[in-house]
């Protein structure tokens, strides 16, 4: 019995609220719930400036359309299930938390460095183990972008620890 | 005749040939490597376009569609990968003539499809735009909003996921559209206190977060795949016997190719299943397909050409994008400050040949890239991952925060990232969320505008032929899908 047979035959005994066409339609059915909530708060625009509809009605009409459409393939879902899905593998999870990092990090030092640390983490993470290929990835490469960024487009990147250095703040 | 002599200006300007040039082999360079694609290097290259004049950007731009579409095929026929989705048909017929020890013969006959195809839909392009644009005059508001609502439904049948799923999809992009301050009445609609989404959410950021960054997370789960690559001597222009069996293959899937690309939303992927199965159902031997019919790689690759000038159609004529790749595109005219549509062609006829024109250079210019290069190309899939993607991490977020320096657009490209893996894995195509995104103003705009002309009176709507004959093509749009369902089942 391979893998996917074994996933199927456990899914098959799973309750309902474990099955994944369950998860994401819920959750979608969930968010569009509360940003549906959300646009009764929006601000009503008095009869004589109103342009056709108030400014809630169209995102009401969509989130209302989306609910319904999710429902229809939860519907579907349980005649005709959807394919088991393998298990997302570590390095996902640590590419995903690079970029939980690469924000704080962009947020709090500098944004040079964060795109530095994440290119090394991530390659890392993804099995490069040369010294030369993950200084090129993590160094050469980021100051060739950020200088090519910094003078084709004079574009001036944020403030931090690294790029002050080099605006000579 | 006058407007068709505009079309030879790229060539006797050397600023736009080496702008062509370059990009066509930068497109060639996106359509070989698998995750990248004429999109997610549309949308990364769109910064730079700003140090350029607008005939220069666009031209920029479509060169980049139409190589990267064709560029997919040398992947698709040497190691069994797409490069680009429109080139998953080319897998089918491309990689087992490849095995078979024709990896030449099947990457001349991809070459000389996609050129044919290319070049029927660009001659598409130059009659059957300005008569779109001409027919374009007559609509008011309420028949664009037609048009769109046309438009959003085309992408029920957009080939990639469930048809329910493509519409919600479509949805989400629309809702997207709607962040930010309210265009008619500036009230603030779902920026809960962030001062920096009351201008919305920018198109960039989203594109390179759905197409870039869900890319490479997507990668990072399938780390331990190996490819196997088949040698490749040079590439062969097909015998006189290969154009004999497949020249009416070409022809036709040229032809559909150049209509599917011309619907709203629907792009080069459909175009090359329909092509490909059309191929076989017409074919004299359709056993051999699947088993490395050149019919087979001809139906696909000039099919899914074909469409990049089709799809440039409504994008030019109406500014309704005809595919993922040209809404892109649309972005790049907006930001240049050039309004897609019937006047275009009016007050800016010199631009708009140009864009003609330099398309089919750029068709010819793949051709001979393809023909003597394509055994480099074929070396870049050679670059690990591992480097690859940190590499274009980098180029995502400095291309996204460049547009408008904002650190909001990085984080913002990430959090599309994340939504567009999870969309992937469980079967919603991220295309729908690009196309409703761009279309989302567009919208909701005509629909209030429309309703202020009616005064409030919905049913006046179907007071209008065209906008009746739009409902009618929306709902056949919806059930379409269902029906075809339906027949394949039985």
């Amino acid at each position: 019995m391979n893998n996917v047979q074994k996933q199927k035959r456990a899914n098959k005994s799973l309750p309902f609220f474990f099955k994944d066409e369950f998860k994401v339609s819920f959750i979608i059915i969930l968010i569009s719930t509360i940003l549906l909530i959300s646009t009764f708060s929006f601000d009503i625009v008095p009869p004589i400036l109103n342009r056709g509809i108030q400014p809630a009605t169209f995102p009401k009409g969509l989130l209302v359309l989306i609910i319904i459409l999710t429902s229809i393939v939860y519907y579907l879902s349980i005649k005709k299930p959807w394919e088991i899905k393998k298990k997302l593998p570590q390095p996902f999870f640590l590419t995903l938390l690079s970029f939980i990092f690469f924000i704080f990090i962009s947020k709090t030092l500098d944004f040079f460095l964060a795109i530095s640390l994440l290119s090394v983490f991530v390659s890392y993470c993804w099995g490069e183990r040369r010294v030369f290929y993950l200084i090129l990835v993590s160094i050469i490469f980021p100051i060739i972008v950020f200088i090519f960024f910094e003078t084709i487009l004079g574009l001036r990147f944020p403030p931090g620890i690294i790029t002050n250095i080099y605006y000579q703040v | 005749m006058e407007n068709l002599s505009l079309m030879f200006a790229p060539l006797v300007s050397s600023k736009l040939m080496i702008v062509l040039v370059f990009g066509t082999l930068f497109g060639l360079i996106l359509g070989v490597l698998p995750g990248l694609g004429p999109t997610t290097g549309g949308a990364l290259i769109l910064p730079f376009t700003m140090t350029l004049d607008p005939l220069s950007a666009i031209v920029l731009l479509t060169a980049i569609y139409c190589s990267a579409t064709y560029g997919g095929a040398i992947t698709a026929v040497l190691i069994n990968t797409p490069g680009t989705p429109a080139a998953a048909a080319t897998c089918l017929d491309g990689y087992p003539l490849a095995q078979k020890g024709e990896a030449g013969r099947a990457l001349g006959m991809a070459t000389v499809s996609s050129t044919i195809g290319g070049i029927f839909s660009v001659i598409v392009l130059v009659f059957f735009a300005p008569l779109l644009a001409k027919l374009a005059y007559e609509f008011g508001q309420p028949e664009y909003f037609a048009l769109a609502i046309f438009g959003l439904t085309m992408l029920a049948s957009i080939g990639e996921g469930s048809p329910i799923k493509n519409l919600i999809a479509g949805a989400f992009g629309i809702l997207i559209s709607t962040i930010g301050k309210d265009f008619m009445t500036s009230i603030e609609r779902f920026t809960y206190g962030i001062n920096e989404l009351s201008e919305g959410i920018g198109f960039i950021p989203v594109v390179v977060g759905l197409f870039a960054i869900s890319e490479m997370l997507t990668q990072s789960t399938s780390l331990d795949q190996i490819f196997k690559r088949v040698a490749l001597k040079a590439v062969k222009l097909p015998s006189i016997l290969d154009y004999k069996k497949t020249w009416k293959t070409i022809l036709r899937s040229s032809g559909i190719g150049s209509f599917i690309g011309v619907l709203p939303a629907e792009g080069g992927t459909v175009a090359s299943l329909i092509g490909y199965s059309e191929a076989k159902r017409w074919s004299k031997n359709p056993e051999e397909f699947g088993k490395g019919s050149v019919e087979g790689i001809a139906g696909a690759e000039a099919a899914n050409n074909a469409a990049t000038g089709g799809a440039m159609v409504p994008t030019l004529a109406l500014g309704i994008p005809g595919s993922a790749t040209t809404a892109v595109i649309l972005t790049g005219l907006i930001i240049h400050g050039v309004r897609p549509g019937p006047d275009l062609f009016k007050e800016q006829p010199e631009f708009l040949y140009g864009i003609f024109g330099s398309m089919l250079i750029a068709n010819i210019l793949f051709f001979i890239f393809g023909f003597f290069g394509a055994k480099i190309f074929a070396r870049i899939t050679l670059v690990p991952n591992k480097l690859l993607w940190p590499m274009i991490f980098a180029v995502s977020v400095c291309g996204t925060y460049s547009l408008s320096q904002s650190i909001l657009d990085v984080w913002i490209m990430l959090f599309f990232g994340v939504i567009g893996f999870f969309m992937r894995r469980y079967g919603f195509s991220v295309v729908p969320v690009i196309i409703g995104l761009i279309l989302g103003e567009l919208v909701e705009g005509t629909l209030r505008q429309s309703l202020v002309i009616f005064e409030g009176n919905w049913l006046l709507f179907l007071t209008r032929p065209i906008v009746v004959t739009f409902f009618i093509l929306s709902f056949i749009a919806l059930i379409f899908p269902l029906l075809r369902k339906k027949k394949s089942n039985e």
